[in-house]
């Protein structure tokens, strides 16, 4: 089967006309010279009729209006460029004349006859339903197995079902490919009822196939999209298949797509706006038409998908822009062209690759906080404005007291983002770090042991007492800080931080409040807007340490095990004033005080999106790895070094592994290298001035396998060299992934040591741990 | 022949005074008064430690950069004399009598003094007239914050000469190029430009990014030279050979020369010892050389060894065992095996010892011949002292839950058997039958039941294990990990067959003779990995700052204080050239793109050669500011404004290439020239004010009172300081 349809793709292939600028190409593909080789008699007619010898000016006019993408042809094509077009004067003006001849030669070529045309689109589409049917068939193959979570199917899982639940949560990546994941979720039925605590949870009755189903068709896409990507690049149906079957049965893209995971999804993206990004170049001899402006738009749309589901996304904005403004640079210095124009192709892309997908960004933004309106896990990383939005938490139509006063318990939150609150607990500081006094951290869940009472630094009478006035807290003065759960003080001295060693310890000392002179804070209004008063919410206050002059601030450092990793808390004796070291006071309790309303504090929509972002990048910093985990370093990746085990690790477990298929992953590593070493002889010689055919802009196998195929032999022979060669690569790929499909599909009994394993003799590299 | 007899011998001598006089200024202006304050000024107290240890020749570890910038200082305290015998401790500290100081702040003053007159080469080999070059000469003789730095025993300004060094050079390559390659000047400068990138890498790793820098100006004048359809193939080879072999190959070798040099001097042991390899330290007089020296070289069965993790994190330590048992139950409740406690422990101990048994046999001594132990043997471990075999088995680790406990085994006569089998896996062996060898050998001790591998996990025990490091069988093995690493470290073969003469034994020092080395190449590898990767801990400085301070001199070092008088020296730029540059480069990126942006329509504002000199200034000078100021925005280390000072200097070069631009070609006519030459001249003696206003502040040498340094503290954020009671 798949032997008759190649030889079907192959006729295809020779007969193919693309459109548009193809003619002069295919054309010239065919009358390639190699010394002492006879002229294939196929673009005879085609020759006589352009009566055009000369090959440099066709290269010109594919290079001029081709604008290849920087992948394929770019670093040619802009050396080029740059050759001819580099000196000012009237080269440029020579330049355009042979392109006009080109083009009208492209349009006066006869075109075949209709019968054949027909036959050959509707083979197209043959071809490209069987390569997605093929990709749908291996990814939807056993997708419900294993019945139980997998890897980061736990953290995504759950997400979605915080969407279909409403519960605000936080999370490093942006919400697109989370909500996505979460409306097919609803939309197949899922409740949202699960509650996907940790990889290995059996799902039950609940219904997750929906979520599955949803990640692998994306996936599924990648295969068609990549297809017709090379397709377009390299006009050649052998190169097309060979990529459409390379990712096809790589393991690693297959595994990848069979969970619940924003892998599937963001790769999508990046591929659909890959392949949007090169339709719209080979629309770029007519501007402003309609698949222009869709392909255009389609690629920022994919732009913002790709930077909606992950921050990764970025990396294929920068190829695209990269694209883009190579694109503009040479549209602005074709002379033929008005500035007007070029204005107008610059707000074009404007309009389309900047403000269309950051509208995007921002409204998958607007979803989400829409539909996240209840208190979920994720309040404390947020500033206190941002989570009186969120109903159920505490301070959602809240009234508290307005101005600080003695005796009135509060929290106190640092005004870096994703600090938290001030906290102590009933821990020491263990021996050999500081004083053995009690621990004093950051904590950014909200917890009884965050509250603390404010007193005056000399007496201990309960100011609570109805019978004393109501005395408010001013700038500059002298205050204790109490914690409420354990009647410490909030304290400080001449000993070193636990982590940041040139600063202060910070502790909680003293009994029932009474403690020494080292509790003693002089507290102060920065910028003071609201008078010498003291505001909750508002006002950003300092602690001065009075004895040591230092000032309270956390400094962002995990705490080891014995500080349960919270955030450190020191004593900072430089001064400069950072957010660090500044807080504000969020709950506030004093029965004698009256409270108002905290409706004032709403914060608008760019507040709340350039806060999450500030919370996201933190997350992101803040992300390292924990002391058992492993993790793989970067330069592991494109050799294959080690996989992944999504699933089980026993023999009697059901097995699932993330590792690509090393016979792709190797082939691809070979391909890069040969291309660059290609890429720079051709770029040496064209700098010497050498003339090159013009088959060396095709994809890298397809072309080498031609030109081995020509220099070796006549016509027919090479014809079928390079159907072989082509045949190989395919069968190579397809029977490596029967050898190793039993990793992405799961396999169950012993392991791969034991001879009657599946995978017994393929672990090829010892990090393999299968 | 006899030439010379035919005719006269003529030297022609061509001295451009202009170069001279510079020079002799610039020598005034770094070397005056040289030797004051005769204290310890900032840096130099850390920079002193290390010429300190060269003096000795002690081996010290330095991760702040390649050795040939302490190797220079060195120098100078060797010319000077100095025998190393100064505690390097404080700041401000008074220098002792034996302490040369002059020689040993002479060499930074030296090159500081001449960057001035290369300044002025540079600006004209880039073919900008000697105005021009004058100015860029001035304006860095008169840069405050160069002036400090140079006349310390600091590396900025040995760095700064290096980079103009690699950047004249490679100009004057350039220029030769039109008229006579190959010639013997073309190849000195060719040459000098490899040796002065390499010198300038040498000292601080931040010269890689001028070196780059370099590298890329010539790449892209080598890819023109390929496109000279003149030049023969032939030659456009050998063109390109000659670049490859001076800037490529001839670096290289100087790099590595510097760490040959840096590892002959310092051949003796000392405080960083033990962050080295076990080989490295036995590499080095005295330490452990004395211990390991004569130590049998393979280990056989029978054989007394310590073993020593390779990781090394957090402390380099031992594998080592002691009679008390782990705790029955933990504080969380966890149960334990209760057996003997194994760990990793950082000091030298009697305890330490373990002997290597043959599990068929029940000998703990070398037979003769000894039966070596090779990769894939199944060895048990016998704890010296107790006699108690090495033992793993699936009980949870104290302090890693996910790893199995390691303890030496006790028969309790329960349900747990011994599983005290290890094979014996060589990391870095060459053949699969390979000896075990001491020091060199790097093993891992791979359990036979559980397949767990021995670890050190890094965590500290506590108060019932005498907070020694956790070690773990590791069943979850991804693969290579330092931390699962061991070698043989001090190694005798035992002799005595009974517990009590081989305890006497063990208390003995090894000796016996067999002498090892390492080759310079190993060596070199490893003193620049582990140099890389030592981490300093990240401390915050209270003159710390970020890169956005710099451009606009937002922060300033306070160097040193008199401690009777208000007099001090700081590190502070010249406001008005610091600012001023910064314009300049703005207007020059600006220019560029107009200009490229016009050629692209094919509008050309200049003549092709001067739009070829105002690209090339350009990309040496903008580009040597972006090159040596950008990355500092992805480094994670504690900054100080001393870091910008390169950067400053290639931006303080373009800003008479952008002057004598703006007057050539956007004056239009002769009036509107003259008046921006007064303009310029106005500006320039503003420049000479403000550096004449803070020369106290350069050169310390002036107490001012505190109403006049008040008014000194032209920004809020400068630390100027101010003695209350005086």
């Amino acid at each position: 089967m798949l032997c008759a349809t190649s030889r079907f793709l192959a006729a295809t292939a020779l007969r193919a006309q693309p459109r548009g600028r193809g003619p002069a190409l295919r054309c010239r593909r065919r009358e390639l010279h190699f010394p002492g080789h006879p002229e294939p008699p196929l673009c005879d007619f085609l020759t006589g009729q352009l009566g055009r010898p000369s090959v440099p000016a066709g290269r010109r006019a594919i290079l001029r209006r081709g604008r290849m993408p920087p992948a394929v042809g770019g670093g040619l094509a802009g050396s080029e460029l740059r050759a001819r077009r580099g000196r000012c004067g009237s080269q440029a003006a020579r330049a355009v004349s042979p392109d006009v001849a080109v083009e009208a030669a492209a349009r006066s070529h006869k075109q075949p006859a209709p019968g054949s045309r027909h036959f050959e689109a509707a083979g197209r589409w043959a071809l490209l339903a069987l390569v997605t049917l093929l990709s749908f068939a291996t990814r939807f193959h056993r997708l419900d197995e294993p019945q139980h979570i997998c890897w980061d199917e736990t953290h995504f899982g759950k997400m979605g079902s915080y969407y279909i639940n409403r519960t605000f949560f936080f999370d490093v990546h942006p919400p697109l490919g989370k909500m996505l994941i979460g409306l097919a979720g609803y939309l197949s039925g899922y409740d949202g009822t699960f509650s996907f605590q940790k990889p290995g949870d059996k799902y039950e009755h609940h219904n997750y196939m929906g979520m599955r189903g949803f990640c692998a068709s994306l996936g599924s896409l990648l295969v068609p999209f990549a297809y017709l990507t090379v397709l377009e690049l390299s006009k050649s149906l052998p190169a097309a298949l060979l990529t459409a079957a390379l990712l096809t049965f790589d393991t690693g893209c297959l595994t990848l797509s069979q969970y619940i995971l924003l892998d599937p999804i963001l790769m999508f993206f990046i591929m659909a706006a890959m392949l949007s990004m090169v339709k719209y170049n080979s629309c770029a001899d007519r501007p402003f038409s309609a698949p222009w402006w869709f392909w255009l738009s389609l690629t920022g749309i994919n732009l913002a998908g790709a930077l909606g589901v992950k921050f990764v996304g970025l990396f294929i904005i920068v190829q695209v822009g990269w694209n883009t403004i190579s694109d503009l640079w040479h549209l602005f210095g074709d002379l033929s062209l008005s500035l007007v124009t070029v204005g107008k192709h610059l707000t074009a892309r404007i309009l389309c690759l900047i403000v269309l997908p950051l509208a995007l960004y921002t409204a998958t933004y607007a979803v989400h906080f829409m539909v996240l309106n209840k208190s979920g896990p994720g309040d404390g990383f947020f500033s206190s404005a941002f989570q009186a939005r969120l109903s159920g938490n505490n301070l959602h139509n809240a009234s508290i007291p307005e101005y600080l006063a003695y005796g009135s318990v509060i929290t106190v939150k640092n005004l870096r983002m994703a600090i938290g609150y001030l906290h102590s607990h009933r821990h020491l500081y263990p021996e050999g770090i500081g004083a053995r006094q009690q621990q004093v951290t950051t904590y950014l869940h909200k917890d009884y042991n965050n509250l603390w009472i404010i007193k005056k630094h000399n007496t201990n009478s309960d100011p609570l007492d109805p019978s004393f006035p109501v005395e408010f807290v001013r700038h500059g003065d002298i205050i204790r800080l109490e914690h409420k759960e354990t009647s410490r003080n909030l304290h400080s001295h001449y000993h070193e931080a636990p982590l940041t060693r040139k600063h202060y310890q910070v502790t909680g000392y003293g009994i029932n409040g009474t403690g020494d002179s080292n509790d003693f804070w002089r507290i102060e209004v920065v910028n003071r807007k609201f008078g010498n008063r003291i505001k909750v919410l508002r006002s950003r206050i300092r602690f001065i340490h009075l004895v040591t002059g230092c000032v309270l601030g956390s400094s962002g450092k995990v705490l080891p095990k014995w500080g349960w990793e919270q955030l450190e808390v020191t004593c900072t004796p430089y001064l400069k004033e950072t957010l660090n070291s500044i807080w504000n006071v969020e709950d506030h309790i004093n029965p004698k005080l009256p409270n108002i309303s905290l409706d004032v504090l709403q914060p608008s929509f760019p507040e709340i999106l350039l806060e999450s972002h500030m919370v996201m990048i933190r997350g992101n910093n803040g992300l390292k790895p924990k002391d058992n985990e492993f993790t793989s370093k970067p330069w592991h990746w494109p050799i294959n070094y080690q996989g992944l085990r999504f699933s089980g690790i026993n023999d009697t477990d059901f097995r699932v592994y993330l590792l690509g298929n090393p016979v792709v992953w190797w082939l691809n590593l070979l391909s890069i290298a040969l291309y660059l070493l290609s890429g720079s002889i051709i770029a040496v010689a064209m700098q010497r001035g050498a003339r090159l055919p013009p088959e060396v802009e095709g994809v890298l196998w397809d072309t080498l396998l031609r030109l081995c195929a020509w220099s070796l032999a006549s016509s027919s022979l090479a014809r079928g060299i390079h159907t072989v060669g082509i045949m190989s690569l395919l069968l190579g790929a397809a029977y490596s992934f029967y050898l190793f499909h039993p990793l992405a599909y799961g396999m169950v009994g012993p392991l791969a040591q034991d001879p009657r394993s599946p995978m017994a003799g393929l672990r090829w590299l010892e990090s393999w741990d299968f | 022949m006899l030439g010379f007899l035919q005719r006269p011998v003529v030297v022609t001598a061509d001295i451009n005074l202009n170069v001279v006089a510079l020079t002799a200024v610039g020598l005034l202006s770094r070397l005056w008064r040289l030797s004051y304050p005769r204290a310890v000024v900032f840096d130099e107290v850390y920079y002193g430690q290390y010429i300190s240890f060269y003096m000795k020749r002690i081996f010290f570890l330095d991760g702040s950069g390649p050795p040939l910038g302490h190797m220079l200082l060195a120098l100078g305290g060797y010319l000077g004399g100095f025998d190393g015998n100064f505690l390097w401790n404080r700041i401000g500290a008074e220098y002792s009598s034996n302490v040369p100081v002059w020689s040993l702040r002479l060499l930074p003053a030296l090159a500081g003094a001449l960057s001035v007159p290369m300044a002025y080469q540079i600006v004209w080999e880039l073919r900008f007239s000697h105005c021009a070059a004058m100015g860029a000469a001035l304006l860095v003789l008169i840069e405050n914050a160069l002036i400090t730095q140079a006349r310390l025993m600091l590396l900025e300004s040995v760095l700064i000469f290096f980079n103009l060094l690699a950047v004249l050079s490679y100009l004057k390559l350039c220029n030769s190029q039109k008229h006579g390659p190959f010639s013997l000047s073309w190849w000195f400068w060719l040459t000098l430009t490899g040796v002065a990138c390499s010198c300038a890498v040498g000292i601080k790793y931040m010269g890689v990014f001028t070196y780059l820098l370099v590298l890329g100006v010539a790449a892209v004048h080598a890819w023109h030279l390929i496109g000279d359809r003149t030049l023969s193939n032939v030659c456009v080879l050998c063109h390109l050979l000659a670049r490859a072999v001076a800037l490529l190959v001839i670096p290289v070798i100087m790099y590595l020369l510097f760490f040959y040099v840096h590892l002959v001097l310092l051949c003796r042991s000392g405080p960083h010892d033990q962050i080295m390899s076990s080989a490295f330290q036995a590499s080095l007089e005295g330490g452990l050389a004395r211990i390991t020296q004569g130590q049998p070289l393979e280990v056989a069965y029978g054989s007394q060894v310590t073993l020593r993790n390779v990781f090394g994190k957090p402390v380099p330590c031992w594998l080592h065992s002691h009679q008390n048992t782990y705790p029955m139950i933990y504080e969380n409740g966890r149960g334990s095996s209760h057996q003997q406690q194994v760990t990793c422990y950082p000091f030298k101990d009697v305890n330490n010892w373990w002997i290597v048994k043959d599990p068929g046999r029940h000998q703990l001594v070398v037979n003769s011949p000894p039966r070596p132990v090779r990769h894939g043997d199944i060895v048990q471990l016998v704890h010296g002292m107790t006699t108690r075999l090495l033992n793993t088995h699936d009980v949870a680790a104290p302090l890693s839950p996910h790893s199995q406990e390691v303890s030496c085994y006790i028969d309790y006569n329960i349900s747990m058997p011994a599983q005290n089998l290890w094979r014996l896996d060589i990391v870095n062996r060459e053949s699969s039958t390979e000896v075990w060898k001491t020091i060199l050998s790097e093993v891992r001790f791979v359990h036979v039941n559980t397949s767990a591998i021995l670890k050190l996990s890094g965590a500290h025990l506590p108060d019932w294990g005498f907070r020694q490091l956790e070690v773990v069988g590791e069943k979850l093995s991804p693969g290579y990990h330092e931390s699962m690493v061991w070698n043989v470290e001090e190694h005798r073969y035992g002799r005595s067959q009974e517990q009590k003469e081989r305890e006497l034994e063990l208390h003995s020092p090894t000796q016996m003779d067999l002498s090892r080395n390492l080759s310079f190449m190993a060596r070199f590898s490893e003193l620049q990995w582990r140099m890389l990767t030592v981490r300093s801990d990240d401390s915050e400085h209270k003159y710390s700052s970020t890169p956005l301070d710099w451009v606009t001199l937002d922060t300033n070092i306070a160097y040193w204080l008199h401690p009777t008088t208000s007099a001090q020296i700081h590190l502070l730029g010249n406001i008005v050239i610091w600012v001023s540059a910064s314009l300049a480069t703005v207007v020059y990126a600006l220019l560029l793109c107009w200009y490229l942006l016009r050629r692209r329509r094919s509008i050309c504002d200049l003549p092709e050669d001067s739009w070829l000199r105002w690209v090339l200034a350009g990309a040496l000078c903008a580009g040597g500011w972006a090159v040596n100021y950008l990355p500092f925005f992805l480094m994670e280390k504690t900054l100080f404004l001393y870091h910008y000072l390169p950067a400053l200097t290639f931006q303080i070069l373009l800003l008479p290439v952008v002057l004598q631009h703006i007057s050539d070609h956007l004056c239009r006519s002769q009036l509107q020239r003259s008046l921006f030459s007064a303009l310029v001249v106005a500006w320039y003696s503003c420049a000479c004010h403000v550096f004449n206003t803070l020369r106290p502040l350069t050169y310390g040498d002036k107490s001012l009172s505190p109403g006049e340094l008040r008014a000194l503290r032209w920004k809020e954020s400068w630390d100027i300081l101010i003695r209350k009671h005086q």
